[in-house]
């Protein structure tokens, strides 16, 4: 009995030496050194492994930080500035501080603004609706309304409203980390800087037809009558292909725009209620969430 | 026992309604819509400006590159307009526009035109008609055929297959065209046999197509270099590498063409254009166009011109069923819904169908339930419900590996699913963003 004990006891303890001696010798031998810094930036990331950085995840993009000499060029948007900054602080680089920039929809074709002529039958997928046609209503360039950005959201930031048949993005929840911009087969999600109060200016439209055939598919296509081009103070629109762009870092957010446009395709978010004057048009204020 | 392919294959309804019906003459449609690309390759540019006068068979598109081809005013007018509008692909494409002022029609009525028989053109001087001319593939995929009789002089071409299979369902276009154009047929198979240096002929037809391989039996009886085939009814057996697989038991390498194993094939209307091409100067301004469906009142075949809109097409068939649905640009296994009735007639529309709200009614797609029906069908041999997966799943790399490029998307797969499943859509946009990426790699 207690012979059978001790041998047991012995076999285990001298497989346990023999086994740990071997590890140990083998993890001396095959020893790879890594910067404990890695880790300690990963730990500030925000672990979302979003890819929004360009790195594949959190840790390759602790790497690329620690590894790099020049960081500025490097940011992580999900995190933003704060995290880059604490980031720089533990690394002894330096980081350029960038604005906030948030997911637009440059479409505002909903259901009844932009109506349909012809029905898509196959999967729900933009992507593969793109491949097949134009798209279920006359204007090329708009949403398509499949709801690929949703899909590819990893924040729950964007859901489809269902009376529009347009996305809806949740700026609070955006992380802008570009999975949207990259999932819409029609280039109609832009990052624009979020300026203060999420104030934001932007022609809500692609369309590049000339004007008849565009406002004929669309109640709210921009035109490209060249309005706002002409009465924008600062010059930041600009004219191509019968349409306008408002560039975001030259734009002081006047609002001229907004009033004179004919087919309200600019769009302002969260600003206050306008005075409205008797021979203006209310303006559609289109508010995120 | 009848030659077909041995991997996969279905039969479908075959619904050839007007395969009994003589090709009647379209009246001169009053305004043509020539779209720029309307053949694989590099669309051609505009050489002509808005408010010219144009003749009929006028270079009114130069080709664009070597991979390009001519493209001829279908009618004799004036430009209204270099604009962009939809046509078959779904998009808005570069046309031009043209207001036919119906007084020049004296050129190239020659479809009525007597046989000629003798070639009078040396080789070269066939191939310059042959590209100048504008002659494109005219089995669907408008494969400009120029590049294709353009051998280098390494590769030793034994046979030349000419294609009247028209497996597709519905479309009795090419079946018309061997019946009533056969004389001129066989003449334009021996330009190409000059031309090419090719003694060994097979022309492959279907075996619905009883009366067109008699006809060309009769007519090639003394002629012991081309041979008629008869070929057990299946689709796809029209798809090029198909058809050398069940004439020649050859089998096309992946990836490869048909002159890879010594092999060029044409389709019958090709040839007809190549004959008129080459015996009377004619550019391909118009080709045989199916408009069919089962609720349409006269269903027919018309000799068209190209550009012209569907709209005219189907005012002369007797106008829409109330419950039509969808308006297909092909038959009903590769074709393609079109977006309204103004999209023009090109190059590769052999048929315009019309099909009404059951027929057209899409199933809802469930599971996957692994029986292996479209395994069985696929005549590549591939399996389309893991590329699907795969592409489902984002996995290109593992889907290339799976051999998803070789699809020669004849929809085998999505038609025998039980479940109903988009099989075809999804490969094709597997391929779609593998050929992407391989071009961003580039």
């Amino acid at each position: 009995m207690t012979d059978s004990v001790l041998h047991s006891v012995l076999l285990l303890t001298s497989l346990g030496v023999i086994a740990a001696i071997v590890l140990y010798v083998v993890s001396k031998k095959f020893y790879v050194y890594e910067n404990p810094l890695i880790t300690d930036v990963e730990d500030l990331l925000p672990a979302a492994n979003c890819a929004g950085c360009g790195s594949p995840g959190c840790r390759s993009f602790a790497e690329k930080l620690v590894n790099t000499e020049d960081i500025s060029n490097l940011f992580c948007p999900v995190g933003g500035n704060d995290v880059m900054k604490s980031i720089a602080e533990l690394l002894g680089k330096e980081v350029i501080e960038k604005d906030p920039t948030v997911a637009v929809l440059l479409c505002q074709g909903s259901c009844d603004m932009r109506p349909k002529t012809t029905q898509f039958q196959g999967p729900d997928s933009c992507a593969i609706s793109a491949l097949v046609f134009s798209g279920e209503t006359d204007c090329q360039y708009g949403c398509l309304g499949k709801g690929d950005c949703v899909e590819a959201c990893l924040f729950d930031a964007m859901y489809m409203d269902k009376d529009t048949g347009l996305p809806i993005i949740i700026t609070d929840k955006c992380t802008s980390c570009g999975a949207c911009v990259e999932a819409c087969p029609k280039n109609i999600i832009e990052m624009r800087p979020k300026n203060k109060r999420d104030l934001k200016i932007f022609v809500g439209c692609m369309n590049e037809d000339k004007g008849g055939i565009a406002k004929k598919a669309c109640n709210v296509a921009c035109i490209g009558c060249s309005k706002c081009f002409d009465i924008c103070p600062k010059g930041a629109i600009t004219m191509a292909n019968n349409l306008a762009y408002i560039d975001p870092y030259l734009c002081t957010l006047c609002r001229k725009c907004v009033d004179i446009c004919p087919t309200n395709s600019i769009i302002e978010t969260n600003f206050p209620p306008k005075k409205v004057k008797a021979n203006v048009k209310p303006v559609k204020i289109k508010t995120d969430a | 026992m009848l030659k077909t392919f041995p991997k996969g294959g279905i039969h479908p309804h075959e619904n050839k309604i007007t395969s009994a019906k003589a090709i009647k003459k379209l009246p001169l449609p009053k305004t043509v819509y020539v779209p720029i690309s309307q053949h694989i390759g590099i669309p051609s540019e505009i050489i002509v400006e808005r408010k010219e006068k144009v003749s009929i068979g006028q270079v009114i598109a130069k080709s664009g590159g070597y991979v390009s081809s001519n493209i001829h005013s279908p009618v004799a007018g004036t430009v209204t307009k270099l604009d962009k509008l939809i046509d078959s692909s779904g998009y808005k494409k570069q046309c031009i526009v043209i207001r036919t002022d119906f007084k020049d029609q004296s050129n190239f009525e020659i479809i009525d035109t007597p046989l000629q028989t003798e070639i009078k053109l040396s080789e070269t001087e066939i191939l310059q008609h042959i590209t100048d001319y504008g002659i494109v593939g005219l089995g669907g995929a408008t494969f400009p055929s120029h590049v294709k009789l353009n051998i280098k002089k390494d590769k030793i071409i034994d046979y030349l297959i000419i294609n009247g299979v028209e497996c597709e369902p519905y479309l009795t276009a090419d079946h018309r065209l061997m019946l009533e154009k056969a004389e001129e047929i066989i003449v334009g198979i021996e330009i190409l046999m000059f031309a090419l240096h090719i003694d060994k002929i097979i022309i492959g037809i279907e075996n619905n197509k009883k009366n067109a391989i008699d006809n060309f039996k009769k007519l090639t009886t003394n002629n012991n270099k081309i041979k008629v085939a008869a070929l057990k009814i299946k689709y796809p057996q029209g798809s090029e590498k198909q058809l050398v697989k069940s004439l020649l038991k050859r089998e096309v390498p992946k990836n490869g063409l048909p002159l890879d194993v010594g092999v060029i094939v044409h389709n019958v209307g090709t040839i007809f254009a190549i004959y008129e091409a080459v015996q009377y100067n004619k550019p391909l301004i118009e080709r045989v166009v199916t408009v069919t469906g089962k609720k349409v009142k006269n269903p027919s075949n018309f000799w068209v011109k190209i550009g012209t809109p569907v709209k005219d097409l189907i005012d002369e068939v007797g106008g829409l069923p109330e419950d039509t649905r969808k308006i297909i640009n092909g038959g009903p296994m590769m074709g393609k819904a079109i977006k309204n009735t103004d999209v023009p007639i090109t190059k590769g529309t052999s048929g315009i169908l019309v099909i009404s709200e059951d027929e057209a009614e899409r199933k809802r797609s469930k599971n996957c339930i692994r029986c292996g029906q479209c395994v069985f069908v696929c005549p590549m041999g591939l399996e389309p419900h893991l590329l699907m997966n795969l592409t489902e799943k984002r996995m290109y790399e593992k889907a290339f590996n799976e051999d998803i490029m070789t699809c020669i998307e004849c929809g085998s797969c999505s038609y025998v699913c039980p479940s109903h499943r988009p099989l075809l859509d999804y490969i094709r946009f597997g391929k779609s963003i593998i050929k992407k990426l391989e071009t961003d790699k580039n």
